[in-house]
């Protein structure tokens, strides 16, 4: 029981990294654009979430409040990976260069980014760059009270995840509800399906496109954040958060396109990264760990054998609008 | 003042622009791109101009670096050849760092077990055939089922890039490993490392003449030719009776190979062993040199100097100035943002709007 216990309690916290990186690329596939430059907006993303939350400590001082820290690391990783998606827009969208090529040049740029960032902080503070434990608490423990953290099972399974799960849940409601329920998120819809026709019915294609992309971006790019301040222990790691892109961007195909799925999916996904951790199976531990990527690529392919009219990704994913060309 | 909204501008596609006007607008961005790079460096508080300087003779100014850059240049052009073809298809192929993995893996396989056994020229061969085989199987994979149901490629590849590396990991913990608990494969006898010619190891050579096959494949080839139809469109392919699916089996056989071979270079040639980390992230900056070259086998043998120069000179401005080395990334996509863009203005004409007056006047 236990071990079950524990096991789907590090899957939600394994997954939530992913699931916001799976939110952020729905609503950017959503409008018809495929960013491959996940990977490199989640990069981005933790390493100046970190460095947000580092120097507000450095700052503060002993002031230093845990709301204001992980308000600050929230904002600075959206808007990290918000300008990585802004310049992918800006490539893709007016300029109508190659989505794929231009992704894979922004996860080039994104981990370069990173990379830098947290080189540049470690040799520029002399040392490992990690946040004190007082601050450090507030990203990785619950929010919710002791008393309800301590019912047996179900305390720990629904009250005792740190706050981002929380976060994510309300995000993948929220974006649910715009995208079924709202004139906007039918819209945006109809600029992914078919573009031509949204313009012609006066939807602002360009408008939704940039917007799409550009909030997805920021979404993603919090994943990042949220795995090094709370997975990695608040220490940039880079090993750590290599394929993490990858994974969530996979997931979104798993997902078929839906916010509320990214949940389920980027839990299972969380429970196969540290399986090999918890179940013991007589398989070497090396060959154990590649489990996440050939279950991605069975996903791929039965995802691919059934071809489920409602399962399809947008009609114009991938493909970049030019009115003239009608 | 009652305006009637007009926009500013609108686009047209050009249609005839010379070779030798886009080659000029992709000069401009390169400039563009040097100029953004070096305002970085002003944000980092460094001198530019200084760190351009100790960028090119940390990479070319000794012989011993240029050297160096030489080798970097070797797997990354390699590399590029390799996907072209893809690219080329609009197959999306990001899998070339498994490939190259799996590659060295062949190749590694006959370097351990048979080395000292036959003499050194047919080892290299038959470790060199074995490398090739195995890139080719191990985007064979993936190719057979995007021919068969259209399973999606870029993330099928990529998947299996992670999937050889943890194989090679499990390698060299377990059946390969040399001293018990090292974790290391043995270094490789001298039998099965490449042999140097300017003392650089031959690969350079190979890939060379690769370069040369690729160029007379893509653009004198029947293959080369039906490559280009499948790219542009599978209807017209199907409907000039082309069998796609044949085609892009074929292709990503011949294209994993080419990797297989880098593969089998890298690990024999330069690092005389074989490790997890044995594709070193340049099966994604060939994809890179290959776009920004327009898929031109001789124009990427200057793209992939040219990153090299990056990458080797970004290591000398980690030592004299303190700067962290994944700059070289950062100005990497620096690059290729801006060749990215330069594009559009080769394919599109910007016209602005003539004032109504004007437009009533004529």
């Amino acid at each position: 029981m236990n071990t079950i216990v524990s096991l789907l309690y590090n899957a939600v916290l394994n997954g939530t990294p992913l699931m916001f990186g799976t939110m952020g690329e729905v609503l950017t596939e959503k409008s018809g654009n495929l960013n491959l430059g996940v990977e490199g907006m989640m990069y981005m993303g933790g390493a100046i979430g970190l460095a947000g939350a580092f120097y507000y400590e450095k700052m503060a001082g002993s002031a230093a409040n845990g709301i204001v820290a992980i308000l600050i690391a929230l904002l600075l990783a959206f808007i990290a990976g918000a300008i990585g998606a802004l310049i992918f827009s800006f490539i893709t969208i007016s300029m109508r260069a190659n989505q794929n090529v231009t992704g894979l040049a922004l996860t080039i740029f994104g981990t370069g980014v990173g990379q830098f960032i947290g080189e540049y902080m470690r040799t520029k503070e002399g040392g490992y760059v990690v946040v004190g434990n007082g601050l450090k608490n507030f990203f990785q423990a619950s929010p919710f009270p002791k008393a309800l953290q301590d019912i047996p099972v179900a305390g720990k399974l629904i009250f005792g995840h740190n706050i981002f799960v929380y976060l994510g849940i309300i995000i993948a409601v929220i974006m649910a509800i715009y995208m079924n329920r709202t004139r906007f998120g039918l819209n945006l819809r109809a600029v992914g399906e078919s573009p031509a026709t949204a313009d012609a019915a006066g939807i602002n294609v360009t408008r939704y496109k940039y917007l799409a992309t550009v909030i997805g971006g920021g979404i993603s790019a919090i994943g990042g954040m949220v795995y090094i301040m709370t997975i990695a222990g608040c220490v940039w790691n880079h090993e750590g958060l290599a394929g993490e892109g990858w994974l969530a961007v996979a997931l979104v195909i798993f997902c078929l396109w839906k916010p509320i799925s990214a949940m389920w999916g980027s839990t299972l996904f969380g429970a196969l990264l540290i399986m090999y951790l918890r179940v013991r199976l007589p398989i070497p531990s090396e060959i154990y760990k590649i489990l996440p990527y050939v279950v991605t690529v069975a996903v791929l392919i039965i995802t691919s054998l059934r071809k489920k009219k409602e399962n399809q990704p947008p009609e114009s994913l991938g493909l970049s609008y030019f009115r003239e060309d009608r | 003042m009652n305006k009637v909204h007009t926009p500013l501008f609108h686009l047209t596609k050009r249609t005839n622009l010379s070779r030798s006007g886009a080659w000029l607008i992709r000069l401009g961005s390169f400039l563009a791109a040097i100029i953004i790079g070096g305002l970085i460096f002003v944000l980092l508080g460094q001198n530019p101009f200084e760190a351009y300087q100790s960028i090119i003779t940390g990479s070319l100014g000794k012989s011993v670096a240029l050297r160096q850059t030489i080798k970097i240049a070797v797997p990354l052009l390699g590399t590029a050849i390799a996907i072209a073809p893809c690219f080329k298809m609009r197959f999306w192929n990001i899998g070339a760092e498994g490939q190259i993995t799996a590659g060295a893996i062949g190749a590694t396989f006959f370097a351990l077990n048979f080395a000292g056994k036959i003499p050194s020229m047919p080892l290299l061969l038959s470790m060199g055939i074995a490398g090739a085989l195995c890139g080719a199987f191990w985007a064979l994979i993936p190719a057979v089922f995007k021919a068969k149901w259209g399973t999606n490629e870029t993330l099928f590849t990529l998947m299996m890039n992670y999937i050889v590396i943890g194989f090679v990991r499990w390698l060299q913990g377990g059946p390969w490993e040399g001293k018990p608990g090292s974790q290391i494969i043995p270094n490789f006898n001298p039998d099965a490392v490449l042999p140097e010619v300017f003392r650089i190891h031959c690969g350079w050579i190979i890939v060379l003449a690769l370069t040369i096959f690729m160029y007379v494949y893509m653009k004198y080839s029947k293959h080369g030719y039906e490559i280009a139809v499948v790219g542009e469109s599978h209807n017209t392919a199907k409907y000039a009776g082309m069998n796609v699916a044949k085609i892009t089996i074929r292709t990503m056989l011949l294209s994993g190979a080419i990797c297989g071979l880098v593969g089998f270079m890298v690990a024999s040639g330069a690092n005389k062993t074989l490790y997890h980390n044995v594709a070193d992230g340049v099966g994604f900056t060939a994809i890179t040199v290959a776009w920004l070259a327009q898929l031109k086998p001789f124009v990427m043998i200057v793209i992939s100097l040219l990153l090299a120069i990056l990458d080797k000179g970004s290591g000398e401005l980690q030592t004299r100035m303190g700067v962290p080395s994944s700059i070289s990334d950062i100005i990497t996509g620096v690059f290729l943002f801006c060749m990215l863009a330069s594009e559009f203005f080769i394919n599109y004409r910007i016209i602005f709007t003539k004032s109504h007056k004007k437009e009533a006047a004529k």
